[in-house]
């Protein structure tokens, strides 16, 4: 029996962070994805793009200085670095398109094992669909990358053989960053990234239930 | 002589049609033209297919539109808000039609009806629920040097309501941070596109390289007072 401590949200914002490169342009969608912003080292520069028009995106301003003019993605108020510009959607979503986007970070309900991405609807009857910019993004960016806990809250492997939720896009994840390891999706399946310590290769075969190259 | 600045909302929106497509610029509340959509209300016209990123915050601007049940169809890429109550009563009651469009392809549709373009290929959607058609039937895909995509049409507009910050007579208009977002794509994509503004400049006063709506995309513009966008469409942290 391996002994192992989950990455906290902090730790897999950070693990997510490490990746990132200096001078890398990148979207990091609503939620969680976000907080990836928080741990981006000091010195490195890194613009922001939010989907509603802006690169150079910076943090949220101080409590009472909330401009709802400037919002990001989840329409929570924002700021502008210097340098940071403005234009319109039709532009934004060319940028995504258009493969000039370096990394796009985005939480997910499930990843296939050949990068397969369902982020957008659990297909419940009854429910109102959402899409935003999803599956823009999804498939735009040079690099697509999901951060999620591994396991769903039932305890099911969220990276599966084939997505049964309805589909974001295809064959469009390259990584996946977990709490319990960090994954590369491939034509040919799962290839191990990193894990957190104390967690053996085969208990993390068994959790996720798909093998995966060392 | 052209002056393009109209006296009034109600004057700028006159003879809106019952059955138009009004294009409805913003994202969340940021952009959105409330004062033209109150200006729609009373101006009353009914069948209405409306376009917006969103579905409405709140119960004021679209969702106020929304409730007086002159809507019959909205197309956009994101109903569900935390505030979109309105919205979300009226479509599980059955009475508004949904077209569900990805954020890119619904900014791309615009600027394709903008720029005369017949219809184009975008892989965004491609093997996904939405690359069909409201009768569930697939929409046209090709695969372009080893990638697959999906045929979208343009969406037209009758008429344009947009927020822009400032503008001159001829309709030259610049716009205020990301309250830019759909403005200046939903203005080339309609026949008729009314803007408000803050401020109106005197002709020849904007740096012509820092306009952002050249003139012939607006029809008219009207004066308001600045009242400050408002938060929606998020959940307030607890």
């Amino acid at each position: 029996m391996s002994q192992y401590q989950k990455r906290s949200k902090d730790q897999l914002a950070q693990r997510v962070a490490q990746d990132i490169f200096d001078g890398a342009y990148v979207n990091l969608g609503i939620g969680m994805p976000t907080t990836v912003a928080n741990h981006i080292p000091a010195g490195m520069e890194v613009v922001l793009h939010s989907e509603n028009g802006i690169l150079g995106m910076g943090a949220a301003p101080p409590v009472g200085e909330e401009d709802y003019d400037l919002i990001n993605a989840g329409k929570q108020p924002v700021t502008l670095l210097p340098g940071g510009v403005y234009f319109h959607h039709a532009d934004s979503f060319a940028m995504m398109r258009g493969g000039h986007l370096d990394i796009c970070v985005l939480g997910a309900f499930q990843v296939s094992a050949s990068g397969d991405l369902a982020n957008w609807s659990t297909g419940e009857v009854g429910s109102i669909p959402a899409v935003g910019g999803a599956m823009d993004l999804a498939i735009g960016a040079k690099q697509t990358w999901v951060m999620m806990d591994l396991l769903s809250k039932k305890g099911e492997s969220k990276v599966v053989q084939s997505c049964t939720y309805p589909l974001t896009g295809i064959a469009c994840v390259k990584r996946i960053y977990s709490d319990l390891a960090t994954l590369e999706c491939t034509p040919s399946g799962l290839k191990l990234i990193d894990m957190v310590d104390g967690l053996e290769h085969a208990e993390l075969e068994r959790l996720v239930g798909l093998p995966i190259q060392a | 002589m052209i002056d393009k600045i109209a006296p009034s909302i109600a004057d700028a929106l006159h003879g809106v049609e019952d059955g138009s497509t009004v294009l409805i610029g913003g994202f969340g509340t940021a952009g959105i033209p409330n004062e033209l959509i109150d200006g729609l209300i009373a101006q009353g016209a009914r069948d209405l297919t409306v376009v917006n990123n969103n579905a409405g915050n709140g119960d004021t601007g679209l969702a106020a539109l929304l409730k007086t049940g002159r809507v019959r169809k909205i197309i956009c890429s994101f109903p569900r808000q935390a505030d979109s109550f309105v919205f979300d009563e009226l479509f599980r009651s059955g009475k508004i039609e949904l077209e569900l469009v990805p954020q890119g392809n619904l900014a791309e549709r615009l600027r394709a009806a903008g720029a005369g373009v017949g219809a184009f290929f975008t892989p965004t959607g491609f093997g996904t629920e939405l690359a069909k058609n409201s009768d569930g039937s697939p929409k046209e895909t090709r695969v372009i040097n080893g990638k697959s995509y999906v045929l979208e049409y343009p969406i037209h507009g009758d008429i344009a309501l947009i927020k822009a910050e400032a503008g001159d007579r001829w309709g030259n208009l610049v716009y205020r941070k990301a309250a830019r977002n759909f403005g200046p794509v939903m203005a080339t994509a309609a026949r008729r596109t009314i803007a408000t503004v803050h401020d109106i400049v005197e002709l020849g006063s904007f740096d012509p390289e820092a306009v952002v709506t050249p003139g012939i995309h607006v029809t008219k513009l009207v004066k308001i007072g600045r009242v400050a966008t408002q938060a929606g469409g998020f959940k307030q942290a607890a």
